[in-house]
């Protein structure tokens, strides 16, 4: 690791010699001298005061600011997993856009959720993506959502204290069924039936954890997906939008629905009269 | 992050032929967690008069008493009604009172003199504004500014002022994170004020 600063160490020098730019080798990101690295004696530290894409306003102090704010949900039970989430994403107070896809299609059989920083999430995601086809390349078979995970867990772990914001969950069916994974940019990679990220994840949680049970039926579950959701939507300022919900089979992911959450508060709210009268 | 910020709000005032209206939105929030959707921002303070005050929400509500209180005591002492003009510069005093330790409240004022649209706003220690078209507040204004200056018309009549109004407002606080969840405009003419409920994204 001598040689930490400037262009990858692996590209050789006659192709630095030429006028063709470099470019960075991203088949295997566990180094991060895969990017041009700030000349700077500490950069993990230099990057993290700066680039920092931290959700909240950690970067309130920053001169550089990054789109973020998020609910994002997914939960596994005996029919597959139900992966839900909302579609905002801010820049401050400011609403950048109503219209995020939050759900990342890794393959037919994989699903990444994006929360945090929004360039940090897609990219890290994207590469994700890469690492599993050239897995499936190598070995003639797809991998693991365990695998997967971890492919992600080290990239983080090998840019740790750089600033990145990621929250993410890695969903998919397997040789082993159903499998739901965390996982962020400290490098966190935790194995559940339930997780919740974002602003709006508290809001969620306690809309899910009231109603969830592992033998809900498939619309049961598809109901407490865009009934947490919604709620966190109302709740959190930083969280609104479009409904997008997924359910995850045997057979790969399917998309199920992408509801303007505003239609959801009069269809709760018709309901909840209902209850009463 | 400013204590202006932490409630949330977004209001207008807009000037129309004798006519002059207030909108406002409805949320009170604590930084991201929506805490009401019902919140009064708007205030009557005579038939002709109307104060919009976007800031920190106590300070809403204690500034909105001690105004109607100031009003009342004035026309006791004075024996005549208080005109919009009057009210602005009572409340550009009362607040430069708080000097050195502020109310956090940005405010507008609407009123009616004579027949015709008074407007303005002020800074939190009452720096006025007076304006004859549009006067924003809250937590949105450049998003408040780029809708006004796009669908303002001069001598607009109560019905087409109320419109304007509403859609100004909607449009500004959908990209706003701090602001909406309902709204409320009041129209002012000589013959009264209507009130009416906007109907606003609940995200």
């Amino acid at each position: 690791m001598a040689n930490f600063i400037g262009v990858a160490p692996t590209i050789p020098s006659s192709l630095l010699d030429s006028h063709i730019t470099p470019r960075p080798d991203f088949t295997t990101c566990t180094d991060p001298s895969n990017f041009l690295i700030p000349n700077v004696t500490d950069p993990a530290f230099y990057c993290r005061s700066n680039f920092a894409s931290a959700s909240g306003d950690k970067d309130a102090q920053q001169v550089v600011k990054f789109a973020k704010g998020t609910t994002t949900l997914a939960f596994k039970f005996n029919e597959g997993i139900i992966v839900s989430v909302d579609s905002r994403s801010t820049m401050g107070a400011y609403i950048a856009s109503q219209t995020v896809k939050k759900i990342i299609e890794i393959n037919p059989f994989l699903l990444g959720t994006m929360a945090g920083g929004a360039a940090d999430c897609s990219f890290w995601e994207r590469n994700l993506g890469m690492q599993c086809r050239l897995y499936e390349l190598r070995n003639k078979k797809r991998i693991s959502v365990a695998s997967a995970s971890k492919l992600l867990a080290n990239t983080m772990n090998s840019y740790r204290g750089y600033g990145l914001s990621m929250g993410t969950m890695v969903t998919g069916w397997d040789e082993t069924g159903p499998q739901l994974y965390y996982v962020d940019n400290d490098a966190t990679r935790l194995h559940d039936n339930l997780f919740s990220v974002g602003s709006g994840s508290t809001y969620a949680y306690g809309v899910l954890d009231t109603y969830y049970r592992p033998d809900l039926t498939i619309p049961e579950a598809i109901d407490l997906g865009k009934r947490a959701i919604y709620h966190a939507t109302h709740r959190d300022a930083y969280s609104g939008g479009i409904n997008n919900l997924y359910h995850v089979q045997a057979d790969g992911w399917k998309k199920i629905h992408a509801i303007d959450v505003n239609e959801l508060h009069y269809e709760f709210a018709d309901e909840k009269n209902e209850m009463v009268a | 992050m400013s204590i202006l910020a932490y409630n949330g709000a977004a209001m207008i005032g807009m000037a129309g032929d004798n006519c002059v209206g207030i909108a406002a939105d409805t949320r009170l929030g604590a930084q991201a967690q929506t805490v009401a959707c019902t919140f009064q921002k708007t205030f009557k303070i005579s038939d002709t008069i109307f104060v919009g005050l976007a800031g920190l929400g106590s300070d809403v509500q204690t500034l909105s008493q001690t105004l109607k209180f100031r009003k009342n005591l004035y026309e006791l002492k004075e024996e005549r009604t208080m005109k919009p003009k009057v009210f602005s510069a009572m409340l550009s005093t009362l607040l430069y009172e708080k000097r050195f330790g502020p109310y956090f409240i940005e405010p507008i004022v609407c009123g009616l003199q004579d027949g015709v649209p008074f407007l303005s706003g002020m800074d939190l220690i009452g720096a006025p504004v007076f304006t004859d078209d549009f006067v924003v507040s809250g937590t949105c204004t450049a998003n408040l500014f780029g809708t006004c200056e796009s669908l303002y018309k001069p001598s607009q009549n109560p019905d087409e002022l109320f419109e304007t109004l509403s859609q100004c407002l909607l449009a500004s606080v959908d990209r706003d994170a701090l602001s909406g969840w309902g709204g409320v405009v009041h129209i002012i003419t000589k013959e009264g004020v209507r009130t009416r409920e906007l109907k606003g994204r609940q995200d």
